[in-house]
């Protein structure tokens, strides 16, 4: 029974359900049930980085009927960031929410976005995957309206449909897939696919659906409102975490499911859809008025430089190109997630303490939070892609690539962007130096500055050094 | 137990550790940060000597953490790093003693210092970096940890300097990055090697190593200040006198005028520089920069922003000494490395003297300081004398080896260029000299707070200016004693022509 893929789902719901019941001990079981989660995400990820992928079918029910779970060195590296991530932002939730309300209604939500983020990582078949999927979209959106504001309300309820849209775009690609092969486990449709029509409208229809999840832009539309106006945890959730897990299912698709099937231009259209989220997005955060905002519109320009890997990805040769430029890909990835999470928590502590978060009117607000401050610094210097953060490594994969595959154009649109994201997070640090009296101590509120400044200096700081082992990871359990 | 690799390493942290927790020490734990600061600085100074004594000895001290197949951060010492290193070693224990009596009383210190602990270690680490992804690494945290520097004071002045400051070195460390990448993907691994590492590859690829020779030189430009690359360093002045002070001699313009030297001699070769015609190329700017620099310094009346063009003039000469091939002109550049370093904070610590101590920003204010404030003025005039090149402050002997160099390899119009220099240097500092020492005293200084009893200043004011004038006095006049600078250039020389 005790098997870490299974617990790893099973956990957060279980917790999901005994908050629900009992909502007085709401966050005390909340907390309880975050730490045992992190602690079986971590033992699966280290399971698998020793050597071993795992499998398990529940219940006993092999494929093609059971419910099977698996995972390898991609799933793996994600789990661990994910669930390190949700258990910094359950840490800083309790001081947030504090006792009132809204913690109540935050707690049962939140946990069943983390079984739905769990599940989606380790689903071993395509109808799994949908109903995660659409599992995450409605915690989701639901956790983001938890403000109550009208803004709040309208945004997610948009996010809701498209979310919708998305994930029915997606089902109708695998009940194609369904209706022609008869099988859904990924390792099953992956050998018996074959180049056709088939295969070609199930990929479009599938990937399709996840780019309208994953914001890519121009599809992004829904995603700067929804994400700037929930309360921060839930915006550090839904934009280092649940964006992030409809990329990881273009990612497995497209490497795993349809590999050969997927050509070079249609990955060099992702790849240019990419360079105009990169470009569009770090432009939006530049003139964002809002810090929240601004750290929205930084993931859809984050986001686009994952997609940039994908026409480097496809044209690689097999082997030594294709792993280092995986690990870069996944290295980015990660830090942006503790990055973007560590931003929005900061985000978050300056709108409690200032009531607001215009950037033109943060000068003293940033001085006399010096945690919050560092905090957005590191992650800065995680978005901006400086050393020795992972998005310095990764860009200097993803530019040696580009230029030693041809592909040139990539390498210019990664510098832009560099430049672009320089002048946004200055735009907010360079508040920080006014006249305003000097700061007594460091940490005013350790409950929900810590959390923060630790995701942000595991981006900026660990992550990147850290490249080796995740490259194991990665080549691990395949 | 061999603790060889992790000395480079621990050189490193020697500063960047006391500096994070310093980050996290009240405003009010004054005697703990001091502590702290000087602890870092002296363990520091023990650690570089052990590897002086070791490099010397020809002991290799490398750490390397493997990141993928091909991507390396090395930390290693050779004798051209040992030269930088231990530079910026001690100028930056004379500096924070300095510091803390110049910031006594001045909000946001706990910033401060960690900001400037982390500036001394990236300048270390560019120091000690073995390839050029780790070069390149540490000089994007040294932008990093500069810019708070910059804007410390917080007026619009210094928002307005430090943004001018970003732009420049965010948009020169994209292009070096750019070319860094581009030569990796071209011959693989960049480890720095004594004669270069790039003349034996095919010559199909020649015209390929120009193009990135430009990029990178543009990005190390920005930051030696080559014209026209130069635009923030007079802007860059509104930082506080100890942060100028190490801007110009060690930190900032030092680090891209050490890339330079060590891309020259250690990524291309400076022979197959010069086949490549990439030499003259680089004489030409640093030749541009050394005299727009001096033109610029005549007509400035603010004390630090002739300072400032004075500094854009001088590390030229580093970029100078290598533009020229031959083993002589070598040793000109690289000596110059520390000359310009002792002698240039040197003028800058006087700098802020005389404006803590009476409030003189403006040589037009300088009159009779020579009578007010004897000792500081001294070192000032050793300062100058140098700059111009007046024996025997350290600074005849850059110019004496530059000649000499350029005279052996025929390049007669460096000499041509050191002479023009020369009689600007001395154009833009004898007025100087002559006001603070023969023209009589105003009644009354602008502001003049009691700062010591008996001296002249405050002394923790007082000492680094006369401790760093007496260093460039010995420097020149030692300069063949054993660990010299100038010994020291002419060991790296030597191993750099493989002689």
């Amino acid at each position: 029974m005790l098997d870490p893929l299974a617990l790893a789902v099973a956990l957060p719901l279980l917790g999901a359900l005994l908050v629900t019941m009992l909502p007085g001990w709401s966050r005390t079981l909340g907390m309880l049930t975050a730490l045992a989660t992190t602690g079986v995400a971590l033992w699966l990820t280290v399971t698998v980085w020793s050597g071993e992928g795992l499998r398990s079918d529940l219940g006993g029910w092999g494929v093609p009927l059971g419910i099977g779970l698996r995972a390898d060195g991609l799933a793996a590296a994600l789990v661990a960031m994910a669930n390190l991530v949700a258990l910094a932002i359950s840490i800083n939730a309790t001081g947030y929410f504090g006792a009132a309300e809204s913690s109540r209604k935050f707690w049962p939500l939140w946990l069943l976005l983390w079984t739905a983020l769990n599940g989606l990582f380790l689903a071993a078949d395509l109808f799994n995957l949908y109903v995660m999927l659409e599992l995450l979209g409605l915690s989701a959106a639901a956790l983001g309206a938890l403000t109550g504001t009208r803004e709040a309300a309208e945004a997610n309820l948009r996010y809701l449909l498209v979310g919708l849209l998305g994930s029915m775009t997606y089902l109708l690609g695998v009940a194609l897939l369904y209706t022609a092969y008869g099988v859904l486990d990924l390792e099953l449709v992956a050998e018996a696919l074959t180049p056709g029509p088939v295969a070609w409208s199930a990929l479009a229809l599938m990937i399709g659906g996840l780019l309208l999840k994953s914001a890519l832009f121009p599809l992004h539309f829904w995603l700067p409102p929804a994400h700037a106006n929930a309360p921060a945890p839930v915006s550090a959730a839904l934009s280092a975490l649940v964006v992030k897990a409809a990329v990881y299912l273009v990612l497995r698709l497209w490497l795993d499911l349809f590999d050969g099937i997927a050509t070079l231009p249609a990955a060099m259209l992702l790849g240019l859809l990419g360079a105009g989220a990169v470009l569009w997005g770090s432009w939006r955060a530049l003139r964002a008025e809002r810090l929240k905002l601004l750290a929205a519109y930084s993931t859809v320009a984050q986001i686009g430089y994952l997609f940039l890997f994908l026409p480097l990805l496809t044209a690689a040769p097999d082997g030594d190109t294709r792993e280092r430029l995986l690990t870069a890909l996944v290295l980015l990835a990660l830090t942006h997630g503790f990055a973007k999470a560590g931003f929005f928590l900061a985000a978050g502590l300056v709108q409690k303490s200032t009531g607001h978060d215009r950037i033109r009117e943060l000068g003293g607000a940033a001085q006399s939070l010096p945690a919050a401050t560092f905090t957005i610094g590191l992650a800065g210097v995680a978005l901006i892609g400086l050393p020795p953060s992972g998005t310095f490594f990764a860009k200097w994969v993803l530019v040696g690539q580009a230029i030693a595959l041809g592909q040139w154009w990539w390498a210019l649109v990664a510098m832009a962007g560099t430049l672009l994201a320089a002048a946004y997070v200055f735009r907010v640090l360079a508040r920080a130096f006014n006249r305003e009296p000097t700061p007594k101590c460091f940490l005013t509120d350790p409950r929900t500055e810590i959390p923060a400044l630790l995701l942000a200096a595991l981006s900026a700081l660990a992550v990147g050094l850290a490249a080796q082992p995740i490259a194991v990871l990665l080549g691990a359990g395949v | 137990m061999n603790l060889d690799p992790y000395l480079p390493l621990a050189i490193v942290l020697s500063s960047a550790l006391p500096g994070v927790l310093i980050f996290l020490l009240g405003e009010d734990s004054y005697r703990l940060r001091t502590a702290l600061n000087m602890f870092g600085a002296l363990l520091k100074i023990v650690l570089v000597g052990w590897m002086i004594w070791g490099v010397f000895h020809g002991h290799v001290y490398e750490s390397r953490l493997t990141l993928m197949p091909g991507l390396e951060l090395v930390l290693s010492a050779d004798a051209l790093s040992v030269l930088f290193v231990a530079l910026s070693t001690v100028l930056w224990l004379v500096t924070t003693i300095y510091a803390i009596g110049y910031l006594e009383h001045s909000p946001n210190r706990s910033r401060f210092f960690g900001f400037f602990s982390l500036c001394v270690s990236a300048t270390v680490g560019i120091a000690l970096a073995g390839n050029l992804m780790t070069f390149v690494v540490f000089y994007e945290i040294l932008t990093l940890a500069t810019y708070p520097l910059v804007a410390h004071r917080g007026t619009p002045d210094a928002d307005h300097g430090a943004k001018v400051y970003l732009a420049y070195t965010m948009s020169g460390g994209v292009l070096l990055f750019v070319g860094a990448v581009w030569l990796q993907t071209l011959v693989g691994q960049l480890a720095f090697t004594q004669g270069g590492l790039l003349g034996a590859a095919p010559e199909a690829l020649h015209g390929q190593f120009i193009v990135i020779f430009f990029l990178l030189l543009a990005g190390l430009g920005v930051k030696a200040a080559l014209v026209p690359l130069h635009g923030w360093l007079p802007q860059a002045m509104i930082a506080p006198a100890p942060v100028s002070a190490l801007l110009h001699a060690v930190a900032v313009v030092k680090a891209g005028a050490f890339g330079i030297v060590r891309v020259v001699y250690d990524v291309y070769g400076v022979e197959f520089a010069h086949d490549l015609g990439l030499l003259t190329v680089l004489g030409v700017l640093a030749a541009t920069t050394i005299i727009y620099g001096s033109i610029k310094a005549l007509s400035q009346d603010g004390l630090k922003k002739r300072l400032a063009y004075s500094t854009v003039s001088q590390v030229s000469y580093i970029a100078l000494g290598a533009s020229v091939l031959g083993p002589i002109a070598t040793i000109g550049g690289l000596v110059h490395l520390v000359h310009q370093g002792i002698m240039k904070i040197t003028l800058f610590f006087c700098a802020g003297n005389y404006a803590e101590t009476l409030g003189v920003h403006r040589v037009s204010e300088m009159n009779g300081v020579g009578r007010r404030m004897p000792w500081t003025t001294l070192a000032f005039t050793v300062g100058a004398l140098g700059m111009i090149g007046i024996p025997p402050v350290a600074g005849f002997v850059t110019k004496w080896y530059l000649g000499l160099g350029a005279a052996s390899a025929g390049a007669y119009w460096v000499i041509g260029v050191l002479l023009v220099s020369s009689l600007l240097n001395a154009a833009y500092f004898l007025p100087i000299l002559y006001r603070a020492w023969f023209r009589p005293p105003p009644e009354h200084w602008p502001k003049e707070p009691v700062l010591s009893k008996r001296l002249e200043t405050a002394p923790s004011l007082l000492w680094p200016p006369v401790v760093t004038a007496l260093l460039a006095v010995i420097a020149g006049l030692l300069a063949a004693a054993p660990f010299s600078p100038l010994e020291w250039a002419t060991l790296i020389a030597e191993r750099e022509y493989g002689r």
